[in-house]
């Protein structure tokens, strides 16, 4: 139990997706304009992270492992994701229109980020099984979420700052994330 | 003419990474050292060159409605074998770069070109796009790559990828008490690309005000031929 919840730490604030491992740089740029999406973002990107790597794991371990064509996980990985975004949009659509309106925009976007895609394939390379699989699956769009919601509420105050005409937009918000960086790389003595 | 223009393109105006802010997941990750640059992005532009051609070669035949879906399992098809050459081949770099050769799958560069230029033009040009896009990846990796090495190690060096062990260069600029190590660090990765980004803006701006201005001057010298 110790062990999951140092895993779980370890992956939300000191190994953070965005942060140390650079990864879904482009919905981090893209949607952190504002609080309330960047949290509809958030949500979208835990329930596909989750669900794609329950799926994918058992692929892996039920059909490409034992048919020795464990060269296809990277095609079969990212249709599963490509899909899975798909049927989540359409049952989102069907079951929550108010969820829906809220999140729509996003939802296609989570197919190219690279968060979904990497955390499938880590589960593999790392060996997992499948309660510490779960548990990464889970902490790795949380500390996703967290880093987005932070920075979405800095670059709401941003705008109203005064900044020279070139670092307009993103180069100060990438100032922002370095600073960021450095607040949570002092967490690394947490674990 | 055009079609130089068209190449020329990314190399600074519409540079992927600094100006369209496409693919940068990569670009900070593996900017640490020029190695790393190198062998990502020489990765990059095989993948984009290829997927471009094979795409535009199919372009007729692909039904409109699966076409990203299309597109997709074509690209991941050849980063796998490229991940697998790279394994085989160059396994320090394959280790050095990790996550990342499996991740250009869902590099926006790569499937941005397919559906903006390779999907409306001929093989020969989309090949030529791929390339131009690639060596401006490849530009904003070094530079990039370049700058945080020197300042993180004071040392600039590039070895053999398929043997780590034979240098093929290797300088000190900075003497090593004057190294500073928050270069290595995600946030030497920030703001490296932060003051990169805003100069290339600067730059952008700068020439959209020289636009400006020259059609101020035109407009000037059209009211004159008027009046006269």
């Amino acid at each position: 139990m110790t062990e999951l919840f140092t895993m779980f730490i370890t992956a939300v604030l000191i190994n953070n997706v965005i942060l140390s491992q650079f990864l879904g740089m482009c919905p981090f740029m893209g949607v952190s304009k504002k609080a309330s999406s960047a949290i509809g973002m958030g949500v979208a990107v835990i329930f596909v992270i989750v669900v794609a790597s329950i799926v994918t794991y058992g692929i892996y371990y039920l059909v490409l492992d034992p048919l020795g064509i464990t060269y296809m996980d990277l095609l079969t990985f990212i249709l599963v994701i490509a899909s899975l975004v798909q049927l989540t949009e359409m049952i989102i659509k069907k079951s929550s229109p108010a969820l829906y309106r809220s999140l729509g925009v996003y939802l296609p976007l989570i197919t190219t980020n690279c968060v979904v895609l990497n955390v499938a394939l880590e589960n593999i390379k790392q060996g997992y099984n499948f309660v510490e699989m779960l548990t990464y699956s889970i902490a790795i769009p949380v500390g996703f979420t967290l880093v987005l919601y932070i920075f979405a509420t800095i670059r709401e105050r941003l705008d109203a700052a005064k900044t020279p005409a070139a670092f307009k937009g993103n180069p100060i918000a990438l100032i922002v994330a370095g600073i960021m960086a450095i607040a949570f790389s002092g967490l690394a003595g947490l674990v | 003419m055009n079609r130089m223009k068209n190449f020329t393109a990314g190399f600074v105006r519409e540079n992927p990474v600094f100006s369209l802010y496409l693919g940068i997941c990569s670009t900070l990750a593996v900017s640490t050292t020029l190695n790393n640059a190198i062998g990502m992005s020489v990765a990059v532009i095989v993948v984009l060159v290829l997927s471009n051609m094979i795409i535009s070669a199919i372009r007729n035949i692909t039904p409109n409605e699966i076409r990203i879906p299309v597109y997709i399992v074509i690209i991941a098809a050849l980063v796998k074998i490229i991940q697998m050459l790279i394994t085989a081949y160059a396994p320090a770099l394959d280790t050095a770069l990790g996550t990342f050769i499996p991740l250009i799958v869902v590099n926006c560069i790569i499937l941005g070109r397919a559906e903006a230029f390779a999907s409306k033009n001929n093989i020969f040009d989309s090949a030529l796009d791929g390339l131009g896009m690639g060596i401006g990846y490849m530009f904003a990796l070094l530079v990039m790559s370049a700058i945080r090495q020197l300042l993180a190690t004071g040392v600039l060096n590039f070895a053999n990828p398929f043997d780590m062990t034979q240098m093929i260069f290797e300088i000190r600029i900075i003497p090593a008490e004057y190294v500073i190590s928050m270069f290595s660090q995600p946030v030497g990765a920030f703001f490296t690309f932060a003051i990169l980004a805003a100069g290339v803006a600067a730059y952008k701006n700068h020439l959209e005000a020289k636009a400006k201005e020259q059609e101020k001057a035109e407009a000037a010298l059209k009211k004159a031929a008027k009046e006269a």
